[in-house]
């Protein structure tokens, strides 16, 4: 493998499932070996859900904003529900100007708001009834 | 190419200063009777003018208006150009301010050269170029300042114009008022996509009742601004469209494909509904209209 082991980016299993945080900058061969790793994981463990969260990234170029694009792609063939968290204004603007509003792609605030997503998209048993507050 | 170059000016301002400064400041009066400007204020304005004009001129006898000489006197035109500006003025009756100087100054000329037509003539070409040069820059200053106005003015509107106000936990909405250029949507953009982050709102209603027209480059631009705060995780209802703006878009096929809402009361029911939140009736007040939800 051409790239280091230390150099890739943790995925985390959280139930069935997947968190990506992005806490370093994302060059290009970063970006390809996580497309590789996170189908890869959604394959091994069936996972339903991905979650990447990239507040700590400041830079979105063409290239990443593509990138997470495919592996929404990706995982939707994998029949999993990709969910990008934490963008941030400046993020959001540029990938506005560059044309790349990533159409397939879901998107919350926060990766609180993201795991809910990723929950009420599966309609999974035990749904957070917050929202509704019924007293019944 | 002797006599024109030694111009009677200087001369002519040290010897009769105070007449010629009489017969301007009367001249001034005559000009423009206005009350933005108190007479002793213009007097001392002409008496301060004529002084450094004096001091511009003293030792030399070329009339030349680019030397650094006249330095001052450029600082003070330009001072008294900006005041008049701002107080309402013309241009033409800022210039007037200079150019009524050339009058009082050909006659004293005229007496000092005597019968000298050539001197006479060259001195006239060197002081009129000199008064037209003096009048220019007061010109110049005077557009500068309102330019400015205009500047600032445009930026007051267009901070004042991008509010964005928190309805509910978790709804905002961003009245839009006036037109939408590409820089004004720079602004509307950044200001929407951080209030969305600081308040952790989902929803964001644009509200565009006082968007006089939208074209299909608004259209873009409010376009743009749906995707960006799509891409932080909130959605985006657009209301207030106006019946005619409404007419305007299907003729020009402009399509905004996005949720819409006639006004801003709809879209704002429809937000609470997407958060789990309806409005009942806490009173039944009408028997006929009692809320479905009630119970």
């Amino acid at each position: 493998m051409p790239g280091d082991v230390e150099d890739r980016i943790p995925i985390l299993k959280l139930g069935n499932a997947l968190l990506v945080t992005i806490q370093v900058d994302m060059h290009d061969r970063l970006a390809l070996a996580l497309e590789d790793d996170l189908t890869n994981r959604i394959v091994q463990t069936s996972a339903k859900g991905v979650l990447i969260d990239i507040s700590a990234l400041e830079i979105v170029d063409s290239f990443i904003g593509r990138t997470l694009a495919n592996i929404a792609q990706i995982a939707r063939v994998l029949d999993a529900e990709t969910v990008v968290v934490g963008m941030r204004p400046a993020v959001a603007i540029t990938l506005v100007e560059l044309g790349l509003s990533l159409p397939g792609v879901r998107t919350a605030l926060n990766a609180e708001r993201g795991m809910a997503l990723i929950r009420t998209h599966r309609g999974d048993d035990e749904l957070d009834s917050e929202a509704d507050g019924d007293p019944a | 190419m002797s006599p024109a170059s030694a111009s009677r000016l200087p001369s002519i301002l040290d010897a009769h200063g105070d007449e010629i400064l009489a017969e301007w400041v009367e001249r001034l009066r005559d000009g423009v009777a206005d009350d933005r400007i108190s007479e002793v204020e213009r007097a001392r304005q002409a008496s301060g003018f004529l002084q450094r004009l004096s001091d511009a001129l003293r030792g030399s006898t070329v009339v030349e208006s680019d030397s650094p000489a006249f330095e001052p006197l450029y600082d003070m035109l330009v001072d008294i150009s900006r005041s008049r500006a701002v107080q309402g003025f013309s241009p033409t009756e800022s210039a007037l301010f200079v150019f009524s100087l050339k009058q009082p100054l050909f006659r004293f000329l005229a007496r000092a050269w005597g019968n000298d037509a050539e001197g006479l003539g060259a001195d006239l070409w060197a002081v009129t170029l000199l008064i037209d040069a003096l009048g220019l820059r007061m010109m110049e200053a005077w557009q500068k300042t309102r330019e400015e106005v205009i500047v600032r003015q445009q930026q007051e509107i267009a901070e004042l114009s991008t509010p964005v106000v928190k309805l509910w936990q978790g709804i905002l909405a961003l009245p839009l008022i006036g037109t939408l250029d590409s820089s004004r949507t720079q602004v509307v953009m950044e200001n929407l996509l951080e209030s969305i982050v600081q308040h952790e709102a989902d929803i964001a209603i644009i509200d565009i009742t006082g968007v006089p027209t939208v074209d299909t480059l608004v259209a873009q631009h409010l376009l743009k601004t749906v995707a960006a705060a799509r891409l932080m995780g909130a959605d985006c209802i657009i209301s207030g469209i106006r019946p005619q703006i409404a007419q305007t878009m299907v003729h020009l096929g402009v399509e905004l494909n996005v949720i819409s809402k006639a006004n801003l009361s709809d879209a704002f029911a429809l937000a609470l509904r997407r958060i789990g939140r309806s409005v009942v009736r806490t009173k039944p007040a009408a028997p006929a209209a009692v809320d479905s939800h009630a119970g």
